[in-house]
């Protein structure tokens, strides 16, 4: 804990520079008569988030607040195995969106979550992993007419979309 | 006070439209399933649901977001009894005797002293809003872009005075949520800010319900399935009319603690940092001190279920009145809702009142059927939500990822913002293993937008003189409550550092 603390206070410190390095391509100063310049609000935010991040660091070394004195590790065994499951699937399910579009990375993922993560019964994780997809497609691209990323699965959709849009 | 029942009875007519009747008992049956299930509290809800609401008009879409918020703080109690785990943050206080009274087989007496306690809150603290609602808008109409400011200044102080976090890290959490909000095109040159290594998605910004989806849905599941490892245990309710009945008569032991929660829960309700958490556990407290018999709280006393439960419903309409009445959200799942107005087209704020009264009315007018409907559907399908608890969290938590990646995409419809949610989730389940709070992040990044406008509205009315917000005196007293609040928990840290090497 007392390890991450510090890492996430240098991390969020480098990102405030950056944020305020950035924020400097636009005027960061004072317009006359006009009041500040474009950037000035998000510099001078980031500039305090800077010090926010010193502040937090100064506590580190005081070992003023609980995660600096934790001995305890950021995340245990049980911990890390869940994020990196749960986690990796979440994203391999973002990530496959751009390829099979929501339609096939929505059964893949509830198959994946239900059945090897979960452990249900292979009824239970078809009848969800299929319904799922039903439901969003007339919620989301019939009622809504929002229509969702298929990828490369959007020919099999041209029927649907005949009789439904 | 004539003006007022007219415009009531035309919300509550309003209310009673079919589709809104409708949505409003969807939403009510939903916020007590949410509000029961460990891990979900109100915020959660709203904030993964708020993208399905575009189905139906503003006025529907908010009553079924105020009933979710509504039905949450009564469903929190469910899980609180039964499993003796709170269903959301702000039913922890229901904990301390409503285990207590499950373990002594009394749980129906508990779940009905919940389920009333939580009515009278809720119509104690709907008959307040009513009355104070219009008086304070009226009064906030006089306020220009440097009271606007101000304002805000103070909601956010209050998160660094009273929520109890550490202090830079809270300011930090703020900050970032600010800066977030200033990412796209600058209002006032039109130029181009903040496009991270060019990518032209942030050229539309970054939309609040990203943010809030983000930590909320991906975040929170992340965060709850690594806090409840192992089994729970599920305690039997036996409701019968006759049990019930005689519940219903014990109501005379809790009434007074009720009613003085309900008006604790409102008043803290309406300050943003606090909300129904700590209303549930101050009016606990409160109940405890000028109880008779303060020793039986904690063992099994139904006086120290109904205290809390009545505050947290109070609590929730309580954190409705600012942002109604002001702009200014009084609660995570409030700047939800206000962000959601904004939306939908809506400028929150004194206006509203007087340009869109139908919609103002309309919302206070399903408070009170909400809060009528929920204590009615709660008591009646009380066995049936126990059975709903036992369903196991690995069918929940695809389904709620589903519904963040499906829900984070509908709003802006770019890939872009799905893989923003995702980073926002996973980074606020980091910072929040560190103690970050995250809440000030969500209503930063919806009030970040107003705030800059006004301030630099206000320092170009002033020609970019600073003192503009010292000049007035409603911006002056603003900004001098919030700066005690900063300063009286940084002093006082600065003053024991030898306490905390302990």
């Amino acid at each position: 804990m007392r390890r991450a603390e510090i890492v996430t206070a240098v991390l969020m410190a480098a990102f405030s520079i950056y944020l305020m390095w950035k924020s400097a391509e636009l005027p960061v100063g004072w317009i006359p008569d006009e009041g500040p310049g474009g950037g000035a609000f998000s510099f001078w935010l980031s500039a305090m988030m800077l010090v926010c991040c010193v502040w937090i660091a100064i506590n580190w070394v005081r070992r003023a607040s609980p995660p600096s004195r934790s001995d305890a590790p950021f995340m245990d065994s049980f911990a890390r195995n869940k994020f990196v499951l749960v986690g990796g699937g979440v994203t391999a399910m973002i990530g496959l969106v751009h390829f099979v579009g929501m339609y096939g990375a929505i059964p893949a993922f509830l198959v994946y979550y239900l059945r090897f993560l979960g452990r249900h019964s292979w009824l239970t994780t078809l009848a969800i992993a299929l319904g799922a997809p039903v439901v969003t497609f007339f919620f989301f691209d019939v009622a809504l007419r929002i229509v969702l990323p298929k990828g490369y699965l959007e020919p099999l959709f041209y029927p649907l979309y005949d009789i439904f849009l | 006070m004539e003006s007022i029942l007219l415009s009531l009875s035309g919300g509550l007519l309003e209310a009673f439209q079919p589709l809104n009747l409708l949505m409003i008992v969807i939403g009510c049956v939903v916020g007590l399933f949410i509000g029961a299930m460990p891990g979900l509290g109100s915020v959660n809800g709203v904030a993964i649901l708020l993208p399905i609401t575009f189905l139906v008009p503003p006025n529907a879409a908010i009553m079924f977001l105020a009933a979710i918020y509504y039905g949450a703080m009564y469903g929190g109690a469910i899980s609180s009894i039964t499993l003796g785990i709170p269903g959301a943050s702000t039913a922890v206080a229901t904990v301390f005797d409503g285990r207590p009274l499950a373990i002594a087989g009394k749980a129906d007496q508990a779940l009905t002293a919940a389920a009333i306690a939580s009515f009278v809150g809720g119509t104690v603290s709907v008959v307040l809003f009513t009355l104070f609602a219009p008086p304070l808008a009226d009064f906030a109409l006089r306020f220009g872009p440097p009271e606007e400011f101000a304002l805000m200044v103070l909601a956010f102080a209050t998160f660094i005075g009273l929520g109890g976090d550490d202090i830079p890290k809270t300011i930090f959490s703020i900050l970032i949520g600010l800066v977030l909000a200033t990412i796209g095109l600058d209002i006032i040159s039109g130029r181009p800010r903040l496009i991270f290594f060019d990518i032209s998605g942030f050229m539309h910004g970054i939309n609040f319900l990203v943010l809030a989806i983000g930590i909320y849905g991906i975040g929170e599941m992340l965060w709850t399935l690594e806090q409840t490892e192992g089994n729970v245990i599920v305690h039997k309710v036996n409701m019968s009319w006759r049990a019930f009945l005689t519940n219903l008569g014990h109501v005379k032991y809790y009434i007074k603690t009720t009613i003085l929660g309900s008006i604790l829960g409102y008043f803290v309700g309406t300050l943003p940092a606090a909300g129904a958490t700590p209303a549930s556990l101050m009016s606990y407290g409160l109940a405890k001190t000028f109880s008779k018999d303060p020793e039986s709280f904690g063992k099994g006393n139904v006086a120290g279920v109904a205290a809390p439960e009545a505050a947290n419903n109070a609590a929730s309409t309580g954190s409705m009145l600012p942002m109604i009445t002001l702009g200014i959200p009084g609660s995570p799942t409030t700047a939800i809702l206000l962000g959601g107005m904004i939306i939908w087209g809506l400028r929150p704020g004194p206006l509203l009142f007087t340009e869109h009264p139908d919609f103002v009315w309309g919302l206070i007018g399903s408070l009170y059927v909400a809060n009528a409907f929920t204590v009615l559907i709660n008591l009646a399908f009380i066995p049936l939500f126990v059975r709903v608890l036992t369903m196991p969290f690995t069918v929940l938590a695809p389904i709620i990822f589903v519904l963040c990646v499906v829900g984070g995409y509908a709003p802006s419809q770019t890939m872009h913002d799905v893989w923003l949610m995702l980073l926002f989730g996973v980074a606020g389940y980091l910072l929040r293993k560190l103690n970050y709070p995250v809440a000030p992040a969500v209503l930063a990044i919806v009030l970040g937008p107003l705030a800059e406008q006004s301030f630099r509205q206000s320092l170009l009315g002033s020609q970019g003189e600073v003192w503009i917000f010292f000049e007035r005196p409603i911006s002056a007293t603003c900004i001098a409550i919030a700066a005690a609040l900063v300063l009286y928990p940084v002093l006082r840290g600065l003053r024991k550092p030898a306490k905390a090497q302990a």
